[in-house]
Order: structure tokens, then C-alpha cells, then sequence
């Protein structure tokens, strides 16, 4: 048993040693695996451990992430705790020194932007809230600029021989995201002001920069399940002051959504949330064009 | 102060390329009586020279603009747009560095139909507190953890049980590496052995309110021990970890640290991968070898007496599956462990001082499903069963005489958690641990965490 499992450890070893040279970027949720590969063209390989279709903040530590984060250069998440349900357990078992918290090969986007919404107050009484504040910022395409400028840094630094062409990429990168931003709050203009009513507390940082008014929320405290009483309560405020649409995220289930809807009289928007949330979602300009797209097809 | 500055670098940067290449300026009337330029055509591509100029400045603005954000924001200080942060802003520095604390609350309301006292699994020899536990109401462990990176180098977590009965238990405490590289991970100290899959999962995170039959006979619930362990995982695709361990063998199976407290070895290994996107599975086998000297076991109210090796082999399957991998609404987790015992060496039923020689096998499985059918609410079925070989005339009637009996249990669960720190649990079980005896078992029990979001393990 024991010269098997050897023998076995010895095949593995020299088996799964790197065939090719490209960096290796385990990215916790699927916009900073399509931001890193942008960044890093053909030299990047990245992997999403979470796809659109799943909360990140409720994962199973599988052993297929286990080992993918195993073999990574570089982890690239979110940070502000939204991971904090799994990959902490990852890192311990997948025991890659290279992607340890405080090296270089760990890499947290929510360092890099004004967070918002950060407690005055700790305490599980108020759900699911993280101390570090709301860690859903991908939903502002500023924000990824700010973090495509320093993950572009840190890729120059873990893999110095190509440190140019990410600095090259990144030039393109930033030059055609600036002019898509323009694009992108130009259609949205006519939206400023919309009153939303939200799912899950995922949009704060879209809202900022379109300027929409959240002014309900489907789950009673962030992460908890919304109850009859609390959706009958947000419909009888929305019959007060009539909201322009209720968002949710590709991943929220739509029951809660789609009652309000039917009750309220408007319409229910499924929003992509990241890359591959929806079919024309494909990558990051795809993820907000098809968000403002969405949005304004509620104007009509 | 830094939102000051951010205004007026952006107000510079904005402010100084428009007047070294403006638009205005460049198509400006001076300009067309300029003799030195020649026809329309230079006009336009000067035009467009100065457009990608101003393409470029407002691109360079931008990414100084990026790079003030990235100085501002990685700055603690807390953004504007939360007039209150005393979270943020007023951190005492002095206990920063403190561990990151979790408590476990943990208690029952048992009702069974069979006095737990008599309670034996008939051809077994049982370690310590593995009954179904007291009637009534009854607090269970209460689980304090404790963890954190020591420094670069090294994690280290203790867990403290208080029990029932006011006394503590250091059910955990180990270091382990954090950068040892290449996939490889030492730990040394107390700590929940790697065997099987449900041995190393700490009771809050059990599916039901008691362990499997096979756990309770083979490993008297969980085998812990005092030991370091060697792992490594494989640089492949697949999730293969292999993992070995030395022990002192002062737990059961093993006891009475035999071999200067160094003589229990135990070696398992993981495969696991995923199936699409909605399926996860993890294959484990593990092999264990305890030695004990005069290992205490309890039967009747008096002390049994075994010296010698028990060898134990395990397999474990799991499989969990949720609709687009995503388990927050609905998912669906199957289990099932194989363990079979070879132990050889000598018992002294009732510590007489007449050891016998002794030499069986004793073995067991169970296989459970849990299925979150909603948010919140999870049902499960179980079913768990043990066999063991006969004993010789010498050792009839002792506990390991199983009496011509396979002791088996069916089990339903219903719980509800309110959030992923609260749960309350409804079980029954159908237990035929007892000969001719059928015990019914009633549990209601709550599990509260209070404190750090601890993460999960498959």
C-alpha cells in the first residue's frame, strides 16, 4: 500500500510538471479572469473558480479549485471577505507558497477602489455584511480601470521577462475601455435618477456611477432569503413611490423578482452582474454594454 | 486633504495639455496664413496628428487619474461616502494582531426510548462516550477557535471543548506550514486525523446529531491524537493529495502510547475532480495501524484490556451536486464510508489479569444523502450498518462476543439554519444497536457560531 501510494506520488510528480510557460491565474470570480487575460493576452492562462451563474459568496471548497490553485502563479479575487466562505480553506490545502496572502502572487481588487457602504456598526444581526464594505465593485467600470492599472503592475512583477507587453496590453486596454466608458454613460444618461429596487445589495457601485436611486431591497439584510412579509412591505412602499425597475444579479434566484414584478408593475431586469451572465455578456465590454443595454431597455 | 489633492492633480492634468495642444489653437486663423504650410492636405493630417495627440493626453490623464485612486483608496481611510466609520477609521492597533475567535454552541433535547446506560453495540469493544448520549435536555461541546498566521511561515489553530460535565478538552492545537512549496504541508501537534472523509469534520459541521456506527465503534466517534502529518498535493488537474502521519496512540483505536508514543502510523489519499458544472466528487482510501498497550475500553461498567495492533482500512465517496454549482438554493449531497478492522493481539475482558489471545475482524458502512430542497431547509437519510467475526468460547459473552447480531440504525433528519451561523436540527433514528432491542431516538438540537466566518472544507 504504502510503495504504491510512493510510486504513485513519484509518476504524479513528474507527470504534471508545466508543459508550457504561461502565467497561471487562478481569479476567484470570472471579471478578473477576463480582465487578467486582456492584461495578459496569450502569455496569461486564466481560470474562473466561479462561474455567473454562482454566488460567490456561498462556494464549495472542491478539489478540482483545490487543485487548479495548487498549480497557479497568481490568485486574483475580490477580497472585502466575499471569498471568505472558501478560499481561505483552498489556500491552506492547495499549499502554494506562490499565492499566500501577503506574497505577491495574492492579489485582492477591492484594495484598489473607494469602497462603499462600509459598516459603522459590525453585528451578524445585520446579515451577511462585510467589515471591509460592499465587495461587489466590478459593477462600476471605473473600478475596473482602477484595478486593471495595478493588476497590470503586479503581472509585470511576478513575470518581469514580459513586463512590457502587459504594459503595452494595458495601454490598449485602457485606451479602448475610456472611450467605451464614454459611450457607456452617454446611453445611460437618460437613466440618471431612476429609482431601482435591488435583489441582493450587489449594485451599489453601478448605481454611483449611473447615478440610480436604490431605494428598496428584495432580501430584508444582505445574504438573507426574502420573506412574504418583507416583499408584501416593499410593494406596499413601491405603491407609495413607484420605483422604475427592480435588478437582480444572473445568479439571484427570480421568484422573489418576478412577484414584485407581476404585483408592482415593473419590470424585473436580470443584469449580467460579471462575464458570462448573460449570452452577450462574453467579456468585460460585452458585460457592460448588454448592463446598459438592459437598462435601457426599460425605458420604452 | 486627499481629495484635495486628487481634484487639483486632475485639474492640472486637465488643465495643461489643452493649452500646449488645443484644437481650437491648432485650427485657429493664425495658423492658415502660416506660409510654411502647403495645401488643405496637410491641414487635415495635421488634424488628425493633433486628434491622436488629444487622445493620448486624455488617455495619460486618465491613468493618472487611476493611479491617485489607487494611492487614495489603498490609504485605511474610509471613503466619503460613509459619514460614520468608526469601523474603519478607529481601529485600536494594540490587539490587531489578535487570533480570529469562533464559538460554537452546541446542545440537545434527546428523547430515547432505551435507558442510554445499557446502551453496546454487540462485538465491539467501545472507547469512550460514543452512547447516544443523555436523555433530555443536555448541552453539548462548546467549541472555542482560535486561529491565525503566526508569521509567514507557519498557521496555527487551537480549539478548546468545554463539555457538559465543566471540563475543558484541548481537542485541537497544531502549527502548520504555510510556504513550504511545491504542495507540500507539515503539521504538527494535536489535531483530527486524515482519515475517511467525516473523521477530520468538526461536530458543528456534521450533517446529523451523531456520528456513523462505524465511526463510534472503529474510531470512538473521531480518531485525534497527538502527531504530525505530511501532505502533498499533486500538480494536476485532477485533485490527487496524498497525506501520511505518525501518532502517539494515546486515542482510540489505539492506547496507551505504545512504542515510546510513537507507534500509530496511519496514510490516505484523495481524488477529486468535478463532473460539468453542476457535480463534484472526492474519492478517499486511508489505512490506519494503531498499536496499543493496554487499551482501555469500557463494557458492563468494567474496564476491558486489549494489547496489540488494529489495522484499519477505509474507503470514502462524496459526491455533491446544485444546479449550476450553485448551492445557495438547492443542492444535494450523497455520502458513504466503508471501514473494515483487523485487530490481533491479546484481551482481558474485565482487566482480570487472564488475557486471551484474541485475533478478528470487525467492519462496517454507512450511506447518507442530505438535500436542500429550499433556502434553509435541508432533509437527510441515513442508514449505517456493522458486522464483525465471531468470537472463540473463551471470549463469549464479552463485548466482543456479537451474539449472532449485526447492529444497523435508520436515520431522517430535518434542519432549518436561519443563516449560515444558526441551525436547528429534528433527527429520529430506528437504532437496533442492541441485541433483540429496538431503540428509538429523538433529538432536537441547535448549533450556533458566533464570531469569525470560518471557511468550509468539500
Amino acid at each position: 500500500m504504502k510503495k504504491l501510494l510512493i510510486t504513485l506520488v513519484l509518476v504524479c510528480g513528474f507527470a504534471g510538471a508545466p508543459a508550457h510557460a504561461a502565467l497561471r491565474v487562478f481569479a476567484c470570480e470570472p471579471e478578473w479572469a477576463a480582465l487578467a487575460q486582456e492584461l495578459g493576452g496569450d502569455r496569461v492562462s486564466a481560470f474562473s473558480a466561479t462561474t455567473a451563474k454562482q454566488d460567490p459568496h456561498h462556494i464549495e471548497a472542491r478539489p478540482s479549485l483545490i487543485a487548479k490553485l495548487r498549480q497557479a502563479n497568481i490568485a486574483v479575487c475580490t477580497g472585502a471577505e466575499l471569498e471568505a466562505g472558501w478560499l481561505p480553506a483552498l489556500l491552506r490545502s492547495a499549499a502554494n507558497a506562490s499565492v499566500q496572502p501577503g506574497t505577491r502572487g495574492y492579489f485582492e481588487a477591492s484594495h484598489y477602489v473607494s469602497m462603499l457602504e462600509v459598516p459603522a456598526r459590525l453585528d451578524r444581526a445585520e446579515g451577511d455584511i462585510h467589515a471591509a464594505g460592499n465587495p461587489h465593485i466590478q459593477t462600476d467600470p471605473r473600478n475596473i480601470a482602477r484595478v486593471a492599472a495595478a493588476l497590470a503592475q503586479r503581472l509585470a512583477e511576478i513575470d518581469p521577462a514580459q513586463a512590457s507587453h502587459y504594459r503595452a496590453r494595458h495601454r490598449d486596454f485602457s485606451a479602448r475601455w475610456s472611450v467605451a466608458i464614454q459611450r457607456w454613460e452617454k446611453q445611460a444618461a437618460p437613466l440618471r435618477n431612476a429609482a431601482v429596487v435591488v435583489q441582493h445589495k450587489g449594485f451599489p457601485y453601478l448605481e454611483r456611477w449611473l447615478g440610480l436611486r436604490q431605494v428598496a431591497a428584495l432580501e430584508p439584510k444582505p445574504g438573507v432569503e426574502s420573506t412574504s412579509a418583507h416583499l408584501s412591505s416593499v410593494l406596499a412602499q413601491l405603491q407609495r413611490e413607484p420605483a422604475r425597475m427592480i435588478l437582480r444579479a444572473a445568479y439571484s434566484d427570480d421568484r422573489a423578482s418576478n412577484w414584485l414584478s407581476e404585483r408592482a408593475g415593473i419590470p424585473a431586469v436580470v443584469l449580467p452582474f460579471t462575464v458570462g451572465g448573460t449570452e452577450q455578456a462574453k467579456d468585460l465590454f460585452g458585460l457592460f454594454d448588454d448592463t446598459v443595454q438592459r437598462l435601457r431597455g426599460t425605458l420604452k | 486633504m486627499q481629495r484635495k489633492l486628487l481634484a487639483l492633480g486632475v485639474a492640472l492634468a486637465l488643465s495643461t495639455p489643452a493649452h500646449a495642444q488645443s484644437p481650437e489653437v491648432a485650427t485657429g486663423p493664425s495658423l492658415d496664413r502660416d506660409p510654411r504650410l502647403g495645401p488643405i492636405g496637410d491641414v487635415v493630417e495635421l488634424r488628425e496628428e493633433i486628434k491622436r495627440m488629444k487622445q493620448e493626453y486624455e488617455n495619460r490623464i486618465r491613468v493618472l487619474e487611476e493611479r491617485l485612486q489607487s494611492v487614495e483608496s489603498s490609504k485605511p481611510a474610509a471613503p466619503a461616502t460613509v459619514p460614520a466609520t468608526t469601523v474603519a477609521s478607529s481601529k485600536p492597533t494594540s490587539n490587531a494582531f489578535n487570533p480570529v475567535i469562533s464559538l460554537i454552541l452546541d446542545g440537545k433535547l434527546a428523547g430515547l426510548s432505551k435507558d442510554p446506560a445499557t446502551y453496546a453495540l454487540p462485538g465491539f469493544a467501545l472507547g469512550a462516550e460514543t452512547g447516544p448520549g443523555d436523555k433530555g435536555f443536555r448541552l453539548g461541546e462548546s467549541e472555542l477557535v482560535m486561529s491565525a498566521n503566526v508569521d509567514d511561515k507557519f498557521y496555527g489553530q487551537f480549539t478548546a471543548a468545554l463539555t457538559a460535565e465543566n471540563t475543558t478538552e484541548v481537542e485541537e492545537a497544531f502549527f502548520e506550514t504555510l510556504d513550504l512549496g511545491k504542495g507540500f504541508t507539515v503539521r504538527g501537534g494535536r489535531f483530527l486525523s486524515g482519515v475517511g472523509y467525516l473523521n477530520s469534520v468538526h461536530a458543528h459541521a456534521w450533517d446529523f446529531a451523531d456520528q456513523p456506527l462505524v465511526y463510534r465503534a472503529l474510531l470512538a466517534n473521531q480518531y485525534k491524537d497527538d502527531g504530525a502529518q505530511l501532505r502533498w498535493v499533486a500538480p494536476t488537474d485532477l485533485f490527487m493529495e496524498f497525506g501520511a502521519e505518525v501518532f502517539r496512540g494515546g486515542n482510540f483505536p489505539a492506547g496507551g502510547a505504545a512504542e515510546n508514543g510513537k507507534g500509530t502510523h496511519a496514510v490516505f489519499a484523495r481524488f477529486g475532480g468535478d463532473v460539468g458544472t453542476d457535480s463534484a466528487w472526492r474519492v478517499g482510501l486511508s489505512r490506519l495501524k494503531a498499536k496499543s498497550a493496554r487499551r482501555s475500553t469500557t463494557h458492563n461498567s468494567a474496564t476491558d484490556l486489549f494489547t496489540g495492533t488494529s489495522e484499519l482500512t477505509g474507503v470514502d465517496f462524496v459526491w455533491k451536486w446544485a444546479p449550476n454549482g450553485n448551492p445557495k438554493e438547492r443542492n444535494l449531497k450523497l455520502q458513504a464510508e466503508y471501514f473494515t478492522r483487523d485487530e490481533d493481539g491479546t484481551f482481558d475482558p474485565a482487566s482480570a489479569g487472564t488475557p486471551f489471545a484474541y485475533r478478528g475482524k470487525q467492519k462496517g458502512w454507512y450511506a447518507q444523502t442530505v438535500y436542500q430542497f429550499m433556502p434553509r431547509w435541508r432533509v437527510g437519510l441515513r442508514f449505517d450498518k456493522l458486522t464483525s467475526d465471531a468470537v472463540n468460547a473463551a471470549l463469549a459473552g464479552t463485548a466482543l462476543d456479537n451474539q449472532g447480531h449485526s447492529p444497523k440504525r435508520r436515520s431522517l433528519m430535518l434542519d432549518y439554519s436561519n443563516s449560515e451561523f444558526s441551525r436547528l436540527r429534528f433527527q429520529v433514528n430506528r437504532d437496533e444497536s442492541r441485541l433483540n432491542e429496538k431503540d428509538t431516538q429523538l433529538y432536537l438540537q441547535y448549533i450556533m457560531s458566533l464570531g469569525a466566518h470560518g471557511a468550509h472544507s468539500f
